[in-house]
C-alpha cells in the first residue's frame, strides 16, 4: 500500500516541524558561545567560566554561556549608571522612538525569536509564536506610548535610576518585555539577568536592542547562577529590583533588601483557582482548563491549577475533560500540531513527578490520558487529580507543571471560599453564564487577574501582578509605570543605621508610670481627674490588655498625660476588630457613604479645633501658630480622603480583548500604621485617612512620643458615625506593637514611619507572609506639604489593582 | 453512501435539554482561532488528508441556470476528481477516488442519478423549499417525495427558521420529523442555515431539536445566506452532536455548506472534526463538505506536492 494510502485510512497527523535553520546559523555565527552583554557590546571576561544551554526536547547542547562574576556585575551596573545620566534626561518622546524601534524590529526578527524560544525553553512553537514574541511587541508599543507621554502625564514623577531585573525561565523573553519595557520607558536604566535554564533569547533580544540604536548602557544583559543574582540585588549602586520567579527566592530578595530604600516589586508563584459553575458552556470551559493549566506545560505562576466545579456538574465537566485530554498531543516543540512541548529541566521534570506521586499518596485519583509520548526528552503527560480536598498538600502548593486537581462546591459562597483558601493571589478563572454571579464571583475572588469566562489573558495595557504571598507591584498598564517612578519631590532613599545584632528589634519591658507627685502634694486646689488610659479597638474604649501605663512628657520633659502600654495581644485584638469591621461591610459600602463618614469626621474635629491646638502645644511645646497650622491641616486633609473616597475607583483597560477589561483598586485588607512623630495628629490623619477612604480598616499605631492627639481623636471617631474596627487605635512601644504587626500573618499591609532601622526591620520581617510595606526610612516628610503629605502615593500604597477580564459577545 | 453506523431514529423533543443549553461565544471564537494553529498537517500527510477530503465533498450545483448537461459535466469529474497521472503519481492505480455525493435541485435529481449510474455515487437533492424554507408545508413534503422518486438518496432539507427565532422548538420538531418520514430510505440532511439565525445558543439549541427529530447529517447553510459556513458554528454544531451521541449512543453525521474553497480550510474544518469527534467523522458517512470549487484547489495543491511546482487552474479538468 503507498503511504498516502495507509495515511488516507488512518487519517493521522504526521510531523510538522518548524525549521531551526535560521537559529543554528545565529548560534554558529556566535560559535555558540556567548559573553556578557553590556554597553551594547559583547564581553568575554577573562577566565570566564561557561555554563550549558541545552535544548530540554532531545538534550543536545545549543551553547555555552558565560557566568558573571562580581566583578562583571559591577561592570554592568556602571555601565547602567553611566548610561543613567543622560537617558534619564532624554526626552520622553526620543525615548519612545527607541522603544518603538524596539517594537518594530522584535516584529522583524519575530520567527527566530520564537523559533530559539521554544528550542531553549521546550514550549510549543505554536505559543512561541503566536503568544509570546506577540506579546513581546506589544509591550514595547505600549510604554513606548508612555514614554512619548510622560513628561505631559506623569509630570510629578522621575525615574528610579537604576534597575536590577531578575527573571524566570517559563517565560524568558515575555517577562523581559514586562520588566524592561517600562523600565527604559520611564528613563530608567537596566541590567536583567536571564535565568540559568533559558539564556539565548534574552542574548538575542540584546544584539537586536542594539541594532535598535539604543543607546550604549541602557539595557544590560548578563547570564549567570542565583550568586550573580544577589550580587545584583545586594549592590549599593542598585535603585530597584524587580524579580518574578517562586516565593521563596522572593522572601529571600525581601530580605536582602531591607532597609535598603530599593524598590522592590515581586511577581511570585500561585495556586490560581479555576471556578466552574453549573450555567457555564462546560465545553467551552474544558477548552478554558487546557489553556490555564496546559499552557507552556503548566509552567506558569498564574496557572489554573485548582478546578473548582459545581458539585452538580462535576462528573458530567470531569468526563468531557477526560474525553478532551485523549486528544492532546505532546512532543517536539518545534512541532507545529503540538499543544505541549517540554519540561524545562530534569529537576523541575522530577518535582513535577513527585507531586504527582504525593497527589496519589494523598488519595488522589490520577489520570492521564492514553497518548503517546517523544521516547526521548523531558516529556510529561497532562494530569489530572481528582477526589483531593483542601487539606491536600497537592491541592495547596505550587506543582508549575501540567497537573491539574479538582475540587467541587455546593454555592456560589462555598466556591469563593475555596477559591481565597490559598496563600496565592495572583490570577482566577469564573466559568458562568449568569453575569450577575460571574461578575459577583470575580469581585468576591483575591487575586490580581481575575478571567471570567477565559483565562490566560494578557496585554500590555493590562497589570499582572498578585495579591498575599503572590506578590507586590504590578507589570503592565499604567499602574505598572509607578515601579519605576519616585515621586520628584522625593530623593533616592539612603537610610543610614548601625543594625544593632546583640538588641532584638522590638523587645520592650512595660513602662512603669511616673506619679504626677506635684498637683497632689498641694492639698489647697483639687487634684485633677485622673483618666483612664484606654485603647481603642472595635470601637469601644478599652483597657491595655497588660494593665501597664505610659506617661507622656511633653518637649520640657514635664507630664502632660498617660496612655496605655499597649502589648501583642491588644494589636492581636485590634486585627480581629479590624477584620470584623472590613468583612462587616467597611470594604463593601459606596465610595459615597465612605466620604460622608470622612466629612463628618473632619466637621467633628473642626468643632474642637482649638481643644486638638492646645493639646499639640502641650505636648510638643510648639507655637500656638504651628499647631494651629496643624490642626487646620488636618480637617483639610479629612476633606481631600473624603474627596477622594469616590474617585479612585480604577479604570477601564484599553486591551486587545473584544469586550471589557476593568482595573479596580480594591482595598489591601488590614493595615498596620505606626505614625511618625512628627505632627502626632496630622502624621496619624494623613495615613489614617487615604486607608479608610478606600475601604481598608487599619490598626494604628500613634506617634509614641506625642500620642495624646490621637488619643483625643478616637472621641472625634465615636462621634463621626465611624463603624467600630474600621479604625483602631493601639498606644505604646512603637517598634514592639509593628513588630507584631508584621509578624502578623493575617495583616495585609505594614506602614511604618519610625527609624531607619525599624524601617529594616518592617521590610525584613515582612517576608513571613510577603506582606506588602510602606516604610519612612526615619527619613523627613513635610506632612504639611500636599504634595509630599497627601495623594497618588498614599492611594497606591491603600489599594490593590485586580484587572477583570470580561469577554462580550452572544 | 454506505454506512456502517445505525441510522438515528430520533428521540422525543426534549425540551429541558434545549432550554438548558449554555454557548459562550467568545469561548467558541478561542478555540476557533486556536484550532487551525494549533494542527496542521504537510507533505505525504496533507496530500493524504486532501484525499480525504475530495471524498467528502458533496459536489454541487444549486443555480437558475442549470442544465442536464451542466449537471452531466459536474457528475463526470465527481467520478474522476483526480486527473489519472495524478492518481498514478500518487501512487492510487486502481483505487476508487470519488467525491462523496452529487447535490442538485430537484428538478435536476433524474439528470444526475443518469449521469452517475455506472457509480455509486449517490444524488443529494436540495427540497423543502430551499433556500428559505418559506413554501407551504405540503408542498415541500412533495418536494422530498418527488426527488426520492426521482432517485435521491440523499435529501438536504431546511429548516423553518421562523421556529428558531420564535422559539417554537416543537413546530420544528413536528415538521422535522415529517420531512424524515418523507425521506424514507434516503438520508436526511437538515439545514439549519446558521447566517439567519441569531445566536449560537440558538444554532445548537436548532442542532439537538434536529437530531432528536430524527436528520442524519446537520448541515450549516444552503450556501445562499450572507454568512455560510464557519468554523463557529461548527464547532458547536459538532458539540451539539456530540453530545447527543453521548446520551443517546447514535451518530450524526455533520456537513458545513458555502463558502469553504480552499484547500487550507477544508483542512481546518478537518482538525475540527478528528478534535472534537474523533477520526469516524473524516469519513464520508459522518462528513460532507458542500463545496462547488474546494475540489479544484485541492488538486493545485496535490498538483503542487507532486510536482513542488505551483499548479493553473485551467490545467485542472473542469467540473
Amino acid at each position: 500500500m503507498s503511504k498516502i494510502l495507509e495515511i488516507f485510512n488512518t487519517m493521522e497527523y504526521g510531523p510538522a516541524p518548524e525549521a531551526p535553520d535560521a537559529v543554528n546559523a545565529w548560534l554558529d555565527e556566535h560559535g555558540r558561545k556567548f559573553g556578557l552583554f553590556i554597553n551594547n557590546e559583547w564581553v568575554t571576561p577573562k577566565g570566564a567560566k561557561f555554563y550549558p544551554s541545552y535544548n530540554p526536547s532531545n538534550g543536545e547542547l545549543l551553547a555555552e554561556t558565560t557566568q558573571a562574576e562580581k566583578k562583571d556585575v559591577d561592570a554592568a551596573l556602571a555601565a547602567a549608571r553611566i548610561a543613567f545620566k543622560s537617558w534619564s534626561k532624554t526626552p520622553g518622546v526620543t525615548r519612545a522612538r527607541y522603544l518603538y524601534a524596539i517594537a518594530r524590529n522584535l516584529q522583524k526578527h519575530h520567527r527566530l525569536l520564537a523559533v530559539l524560544e521554544s528550542m531553549d525553553n521546550g514550549k510549543p512553537i505554536r505559543e512561541s509564536r503566536d503568544i509570546d514574541v506577540p506579546l513581546l511587541a506589544r509591550h514595547f508599543y505600549y510604554y513606548a506610548g508612555w514614554a512619548q507621554l510622560m513628561e505631559t502625564e506623569l509630570r510629578d514623577y522621575q525615574p528610579v535610576g537604576v534597575v536590577g531585573q531578575i527573571i524566570p525561565w517559563n517565560f524568558p523573553l515575555l517577562m523581559l518585555a514586562w520588566k524592561i519595557a517600562p523600565a527604559i520607558a520611564m528613563g530608567n536604566t537596566v541590567v536583567l539577568k536571564p535565568a540559568s535554564y533559558t539564556r539565548l533569547t534574552a542574548l538575542l533580544f540584546a544584539e537586536i536592542v542594539a541594532e535598535a540604536g539604543l543607546p550604549a548602557g541602557v539595557v544590560n544583559v548578563i547570564t549567570g547562577s542565583s550568586s550573580a543574582g544577589s550580587m545584583i540585588v545586594e549592590h549599593p549602586d542598585v535603585d530597584k529590583i524587580a524579580f518574578t520567579g517562586s516565593t521563596d527566592v522572593g522572601r529571600i530578595l525581601r530580605k536582602q533588601t531591607a532597609g535598603s530604600g530599593k524598590k522592590l516589586s515581586l511577581e511570585l508563584g500561585g495556586k490560581s483557582p479555576f471556578v466552574v459553575f453549573d450555567d457555564a458552556d462546560l465545553d467551552g470551559a474544558v477548552e478554558g482548563v487546557v489553556d490555564a493549566i496546559w499552557f507552556n506545560q503548566g509552567q506558569v505562576c498564574c496557572a489554573g491549577s485548582r478546578l473548582i466545579v459545581q458539585e452538580n456538574v462535576a462528573g458530567k465537566f470531569i468526563q468531557k475533560l477526560k474525553a478532551r485530554m485523549e486528544h492532546m498531543r505532546v512532543g517536539d516543540p518545534l512541532d507545529k500540531s503540538i499543544d505541549m512541548g517540554a519540561i524545562v529541566d530534569q529537576s523541575q521534570w522530577d518535582t513535577i513527578d513527585g507531586w504527582v506521586k504525593t497527589g496519589i499518596a494523598e488519595g488522589g485519583e490520577c489520570f492521564q490520558p492514553n497518548i503517546a509520548l517523544p521516547e526521548k526528552g523531558l516529556f510529561y503527560k497532562p494530569t489530572l487529580i481528582t477526589g483531593l480536598d483542601p487539606a491536600a498538600a497537592t491541592v495547596q502548593e505550587e506543582i508549575f507543571g501540567p497537573v491539574l486537581v479538582s475540587l467541587t462546591f455546593r454555592t456560589p459562597s462555598e466556591a469563593i471560599e475555596l477559591a481565597n483558601n490559598t496563600r496565592y493571589g495572583l490570577a482566577a478563572s469564573v466559568w458562568s453564564d449568569n453575569i450577575n454571579l460571574a461578575l459577583d464571583v470575580a469581585s468576591k475572588i483575591k487575586a490580581g487577574s481575575v478571567w471570567v469566562n477565559c483565562t490566560n489573558q494578557f496585554d500590555g495595557a493590562s497589570g499582572f501582578g498578585g495579591y498575599r504571598e503572590s506578590g507586590y507591584g504590578r507589570e503592565g498598564g499604567r499602574e505598572g509605570l509607578f515601579e519605576y517612578l519616585r515621586p520628584t519631590w522625593m530623593d533616592r532613599p539612603r537610610p543610614e543605621f548601625v543594625l544593632d545584632e546583640k538588641k532584638k528589634w522590638g523587645e520592650h519591658v512595660p513602662t512603669l508610670p511616673i506619679q504626677p507627685t506635684t498637683a497632689r502634694a498641694n492639698g489647697h486646689s483639687l487634684p485633677p481627674i485622673d483618666r483612664t488610659p484606654k485603647m481603642y479597638i472595635g470601637g469601644k474604649q478599652v483597657r491595655p490588655d497588660g494593665a501597664y501605663t505610659t506617661t507622656v512628657l511633653n518637649a520640657k520633659g514635664k507630664i502632660v498625660g498617660q496612655v496605655g502600654d499597649g502589648n501583642r495581644k491588644d494589636i492581636r485584638d485590634a486585627v480581629e476588630a479590624a477584620h470584623k469591621a472590613r468583612t462587616s461591610g467597611w470594604a463593601m459600602r459606596h465610595g459615597y457613604n465612605r466620604s460622608q463618614i470622612l466629612y463628618f469626621i473632619a466637621e467633628n474635629l473642626d468643632a474642637r479645633n482649638a481643644e486638638f491646638v492646645k493639646r499639640i502645644v502641650e505636648m510638643t511645646g510648639r507655637t500656638q501658630k504651628s499647631a494651629q497650622a496643624e490642626v487646620d491641616a488636618s480637617v483639610e486633609r479629612l476633606f481631600t480622603y473624603a474627596a477622594w473616597a469616590d474617585k479612585y475607583g480604577g479604570t477601564v483597560q484599553e486591551t486587545t480583548l473584544r469586550g471589557i477589561t476593568v482595573a479596580v483598586n480594591e482595598p489591601v485588607g488590614v493595615i498596620g500604621i505606626a505614625c511618625p512623630d512628627e505632627n502626632p495628629l496630622l502624621g496619624f490623619i494623613s495615613l489614617m485617612a487615604p486607608a479608610i477612604a478606600r475601604g481598608n480598616s487599619v490598626v494604628m499605631i500613634p506617634s509614641q512620643k506625642y500620642p495624646l492627639s490621637a488619643m483625643d481623636f478616637y472621641q472625634v471617631l465615636d462621634t463621626s458615625d465611624v463603624p467600630g474596627g474600621v479604625v483602631n487605635i493601639v498606644t505604646g512601644d512603637r517598634d514592639h506593637l509593628t513588630k507584631t504587626l508584621v509578624q502578623h500573618e493575617d495583616v495585609d499591609s505594614v506602614w511604618y514611619f519610625g527609624s531607619a532601622e525599624g524601617s529594616y526591620h518592617v521590610e525584613n520581617e515582612s517576608a513571613a507572609n510577603m506582606k506588602r510595606t510602606w516604610t519612612g526610612y526615619g527619613l523627613p516628610r513635610d506632612w504639611l506639604d500636599r504634595e509630599q503629605g497627601e495623594g497618588h502615593e498614599f492611594l497606591h500604597e491603600a489599594t490593590q489593582v485586580k484587572n477583570i477580564w470580561v469577554p462580550t459577545g452572544e | 453512501m454506505t454506512s456502517n453506523h445505525t441510522r438515528n431514529p430520533g428521540a422525543p423533543l426534549d425540551l429541558d435539554w434545549v432550554m438548558g443549553a449554555h454557548v459562550n461565544k467568545s469561548a467558541v471564537e478561542r478555540r476557533t482561532a486556536s484550532l487551525p494553529k494549533r494542527r496542521t498537517v504537510k507533505k505525504d500527510w496533507q496530500a493524504a488528508w486532501l484525499l480525504r477530503a475530495i471524498t467528502c465533498i458533496d459536489l454541487t450545483t444549486l443555480a437558475g441556470d442549470d442544465t442536464p448537461g451542466r449537471v452531466h459535466r459536474l457528475c463526470a469529474k465527481a467520478k474522476q476528481p483526480l486527473r489519472p497521472d495524478m492518481m498514478e503519481r500518487l501512487g492510487l492505480n486502481g483505487e476508487r477516488i470519488t467525491v462523496g455525493a452529487v447535490c442538485v435541485y430537484p428538478n435536476r435529481v433524474a439528470d444526475a442519478v443518469h449521469a452517475l449510474q455506472s457509480s455509486d455515487i449517490p444524488v443529494a437533492s436540495v427540497a423543502t423549499g430551499f433556500p428559505a424554507g418559506q413554501t407551504p408545508l405540503p408542498q415541500r413534503i412533495q418536494e422530498i417525495e418527488q426527488a426520492v422518486e426521482a432517485g435521491a438518496k440523499e435529501i438536504d432539507v431546511v429548516i423553518a427558521r421562523n421556529y428558531v427565532l420564535t422559539g417554537d422548538w416543537q413546530a420544528m420538531y413536528d415538521e422535522l420529523q415529517q420531512f424524515r418520514k418523507a425521506s424514507g430510505d434516503a438520508h436526511m440532511k437538515t439545514i439549519l442555515a446558521t447566517g439567519d439565525l441569531g445566536t449560537l445558543k440558538q444554532v445548537y439549541q436548532a442542532s439537538l431539536v434536529a437530531m432528536m427529530a430524527g436528520s442524519d447529517f446537520i448541515k450549516t447553510s444552503t450556501g445562499k445566506e450572507s454568512v455560510n459556513a464557519t468554523l463557529e458554528v461548527s464547532l458547536v454544531m459538532t458539540r451539539a452532536i456530540r453530545e447527543y451521541l453521548e446520551r443517546y449512543g447514535y451518530k450524526i453525521g455533520f456537513k458545513p455548506a458555502g463558502g469553504i474553497s480552499s484547500a487550507k480550510q477544508a483542512m481546518a474544518w478537518q482538525s475540527l472534526m478528528k478534535e472534537e469527534l474523533g477520526d469516524e467523522w473524516l469519513k464520508n458517512d459522518l462528513f460532507r463538505f458542500g463545496a462547488s470549487s474546494l475540489l479544484t484547489d485541492i488538486e493545485r495543491q496535490l498538483y503542487h506536492y507532486l510536482t513542488g511546482h505551483y499548479a493553473a487552474k485551467h490545467h485542472m479538468p473542469m467540473g
